[in-house]
């Protein structure tokens, strides 16, 4: 026991005093995951006790989550996590990650539609990245199928972080630290950055983003006390066949990963977005955006694609005013079956909104760096 | 397994070919088989475990249970759902209970008593949505009577190995029974009626039975959709809009129907109006239907009685010609494979639609005042027995089965799947990693103290530190006070004790 003692005080002193450079990668897993003998971080959540149909993740309480990325290093998360709020990825420095994907925020950026370089309005909403480990498609017109994949997109758009590829790797080639970590990240590789590190490196910290502890999951896992009798019953409206929230907002994630055409509104003066109809080229899907996941949505408003609800009641209440109250006039959308008339009571629609608040989990918020290796401050 | 060595003598069996004579409508020969010999049915879904027992599986809700609990008129259903451990039977007595009730616990039975003719009945006066949510497993409800929800008679999410028997579920909603994402369950001995979609929906589950349920003046009578290894037998299924429907449903996550069997059902006089909500799927069958099948593939259809459907006994198609329904560029359209064998078929197609009359009339079948069988769109592979006795378009690719009955398919139901056991020390592992390293590491700060330091406290007593977790007071300044464990059961917390004084990095 006093060897105990005598270690505690050693490695807090450690930790208090100087380092050895001012920029290290962690060597331990983020909350949430073990590191394995091969030295990489693999998820652990109480769900891995459950199974589910056909492996896919989808059902009731106690059912499996979907597969899910894992499996990087923790010294790759944390050089994600630098690079994630260091606006050195961005054209004229002045935006990051972090910008429209805020630790404050829900990691999303509390804006109708994010505001991309130069003010640009970059179109949509910025997604939160709770649990993006378990996702298929990205974007809200699923355009992409990888984190990787999905990186690009923001990086290079010249209405959102405006970059290009020859710049990035010009500008963390030419940062000594950034140089540095990445060999350490990446021990096998030599030479110069390489857009896959950097993309990688991103996906690394992105997937350790794990929201599973909310009072809803601790519900599941066998304390009925989590939920409080608003809270249930808006669960049993949420999940009932006259609302069916839960059949695309399917458990354990609360989404499907489907895309739906829901005839959701435009804000006013903006032209009808056709979301996935562009990414499939059919014009079945004019309209259908991704289902998102539910999860720590109370902190993520305003709401949809575009931002057009400023609440959750607004929100619910959208679906609760009928199939198709806000298609524009002459315009054939093939709705989702699932979007009826449900004539919830203004309480039932109320206690959607109560059973929500439940699904809210921050515990393992990632740590912004107070300084990130360009010396530009993290978040603009 | 056993059926393999069943099939081989079946095999010997020469299937019965008469002698061939010229059709009236092509110069094919006539090939005629007889269901009574012949090979049976091998494609199907084939267990990997051990034998099913003689007369096959009959109930698939285990562990037995081990305790009862009565439910009396003016009682709550639901509060004795509350209060019951796993492996409990509620028995309902005879009464009117109005109330949604929601099992999110496994092994519960709710089992009415039927008193000379007298049942339990749930109301939902129009009001309340579902009569009963379950997302447990080894679910069972039994003898109960349903009636006036908005949503769903009976619905389950997640639960594996239910079964549904014995109630009587009438004007109810959506759904009478809604079985979804499960794994092995039963659907039997229900009378449904009066549904506005699917009397009795299998969705997106495994491994299911539907037999000797009675539906009726419902839009869609039995619905099996993006499922597999289902079984569908020995039901009344009458004046709906559509009788017996495999589908795949474009636009759900799980993206197959296949392996299902359609046998020895009454699919009479299906013409009920269609009343399906608009943009519902279902609002888009031809009031008329016997048995619908659109994209499921592997579908066997045998010894049915089909008859007075006014549009066709049997439509298959693909989601090209299904006009209301949505695209999804992961899921197959066509009907691949399907098998229609003998079936008893009368009087149906006699006030079809225009589109199947031209149809026909495509085929040179200007005379034909019935229609038993239309196939549009692509059905690779699929294959028809003694296709001589029916009236049918679109079927004349289709190649001869290569076998005559299912007789050697009892059912494709599992023996009850025993809960996985959960080691403590993985259990404590687990809840460590997943919830309390949010705060604590072994070595150095973070918003909890370290566990090195934890364990200089707490070396030889794991249960006081599991009772500080339930409880935790505030004990060092320089720490933010921390949050009540007491959420994870007593064992819970002892198990995730004795991991944090074993870790050693």
């Amino acid at each position: 026991m006093i060897l105990s003692l005598v270690l505690v005080t050693a490695a807090t002193t450690s930790a208090a005093g100087p380092a050895t450079s001012e920029f290290t990668l962690s060597t331990s897993c983020p909350p949430s995951f073990e590191k394995t003998e091969a030295g990489v971080c693999e998820l652990r959540t109480l769900y891995q006790f459950y199974d589910s149909l056909e492996g896919r993740g989808l059902g009731g309480t106690r059912t499996a989550l979907p597969p899910h990325r894992d499996g990087f290093t923790p010294q790759q998360i944390d050089l994600g996590r630098y690079l994630f709020f260091d606006p050195v990825l961005s054209g004229d420095g002045t935006l990051s990650c972090a910008s429209c994907h805020d630790p404050a925020r829900g990691l999303s950026d509390g804006r109708a539609r994010s505001i991309g370089i130069h003010g640009a309005d970059a179109g949509r909403a910025a997604p939160t990245l709770w649990n993006v480990a378990f996702l298929k498609r990205f974007f809200w017109d699923a355009r992409a199928d990888s984190l990787e994949a999905q990186a690009s997109g923001p990086l290079y758009s010249s209405i959102e972080m405006g970059n290009t590829p020859v710049r990035l790797l010009a500008s963390l080639n030419g940062n000594a630290t950034y140089r540095r970590l990445f060999r350490n990240g990446f021990p096998g590789e030599r030479g110069e950055i390489t857009e896959k590190e950097v993309f990688t490196a991103l996906a690394a910290f992105q997937t350790s983003l794990i929201s599973l502890n909310s009072r809803y999951d601790r519900y599941v896992h066998g304390y009925d006390a989590a939920l409080s009798p608003r809270e249930i019953e808006g669960l049993n409206v949420f999940r009932s066949f006259v609302a069916r929230c839960s059949e695309c907002h399917t458990p354990p994630l609360f989404t499907n990963e489907q895309i739906a055409v829901i005839g959701m509104p435009e804000p006013a003066g903006r032209p009808f977005d056709v979301g996935a109809e562009k990414t499939f080229g059919s014009p079945k899907l004019k309209g259908g955006f991704k289902v998102p996941t539910l999860r720590n949505i109370a902190r993520t408003a305003p709401y949809s694609h575009d931002g057009a609800f400023a609440d959750l009641r607004a929100a619910v209440d959208f679906y609760n005013k009928g199939r198709g109250n806000a298609v524009p006039k002459g315009m054939q959308l093939y709705l989702h079956w699932h979007i009826s008339d449900p004539n919830l009571t203004e309480t039932e629609v109320d206690r959607i909104v109560d059973f929500l608040g439940a699904l809210t989990d921050e515990t393992f918020l990632p740590q912004k760096p107070a300084r990130v290796p360009s010396g530009l401050a993290p978040i603009k | 397994m056993k059926k393999k060595i069943f099939l081989g003598l079946l095999g010997v069996l020469v299937v019965f070919v008469a002698g061939a004579f010229y059709g009236r409508a092509s110069k094919k020969d006539v090939v005629i088989s007889s269901s009574t010999g012949g090979a049976s049915y091998a494609g199907g879904f084939k267990s990997d475990g051990a034998a099913a027992p003689a007369g096959g599986i009959r109930s698939v809700a285990g562990p037995a249970p081990t305790n009862v609990v009565v439910v009396k008129n003016g009682e709550s259903i639901l509060s004795a759902v509350k209060a019951a451990p796993k492996g409990t039977i509620i028995r309902v007595m005879p009464g009117t209970y109005h109330e949604t009730v929601y099992i999110d616990k496994d092994d519960i039975r709710i089992i009415g008593v039927i008193e000379h003719g007298k049942r339990p009945v749930l109301d939902g006066e129009k009001k309340l949505n579902d009569a009963i949510l379950y997302s447990g497993n080894n679910f069972v409800a039994e003898n109960l009577e349903i009636r006036n929800y908005k949503g769903n008679g009976i619905m389950g999410q997640a639960g594996n190995n239910f079964e549904i028997r014995n109630n009587v579920i009438s004007e109810s909603g959506v759904y009478g029974i809604f079985p979804q994402l499960g794994q092995n369950g039963i659907v039997e001995h229900n009378v449904v009626s009066g549904i506005a979609d699917a009397a009795i929906y299998i969705g997106m589950s495994d491994n299911i039975l539907v037999a000797h349920n009675d539906v009726f003046d419902s839009v869609a009578g039995i619905e099996i959709e993006n499922s597999r290894h289902a079984i569908v037998e020995h039901n009344y299924v009458h004046n709906n809009s559509g009788g017996l429907l495999a589908f795949v449903t474009p636009g759900l996550p799980i993206k197959t129907t296949f392996d299902v069997i359609l046998r020895n059902n009454f699919v009479v006089g299906n013409n009920h109006k269609n009343f399906g909500a608009p943009g519902s799927t279902v609002s888009g069958i031809p009031a008329g239907t016997g048995i619908l099948v659109m994209a499921a593939d592997d579908v066997v259809i045998e010894g049915n009685v089909i008859s007075d459907n006014k549009v066709s006994g049997i439509i298959i198609t693909d989601h090209a010609h299904a006009s209301n329904i949505t695209m999804d560029p992961e899921s197959d359209p066509n009907s691949d494979r399907v098998k229609v064998l003998d079936n008893v078929m009368l009087n149906n197609g006699y006030d079809t639609i225009t589109e199947a009359k031209a149809l026909l009339l495509s085929e040179g079948k200007v005379n034909a005042k019935n229609l038993d069988i239309a196939r549009v769109g692509p059905s690779p592979g699929s294959c028809i027995t003694n296709r001589h006795q029916y009236t049918a378009v679109g079927v004349d690719d289709f190649a001869e089965c290569e076998f005559t009955n299912t007789a050697t398919t009892v059912n494709y139901l599992l023996p009850p799947v025993p809960p996985r056991e959960i080691k403590p020390g993985e259990r404590g592992r687990v809840v460590f990693l997943g919830i309390c390293s949010g705060c604590h590491i072994y070595n150095g700060r973070m918003i909890g103290p370290p566990i090195q330091a934890i364990q200089a406290l707490y070396l030889e007593n794991p249960q006081g530190l599991a009772d500080y977790i339930a409880k935790p007071v505030k004990k060092r300044d320089d720490y933010p006070e921390m949050p009540p464990q007491d959420y994870l059961d007593p064992e819970t917390r002892l198990a995730v004790a004795k991991y944090m004084l074993q870790v050693t990095n």
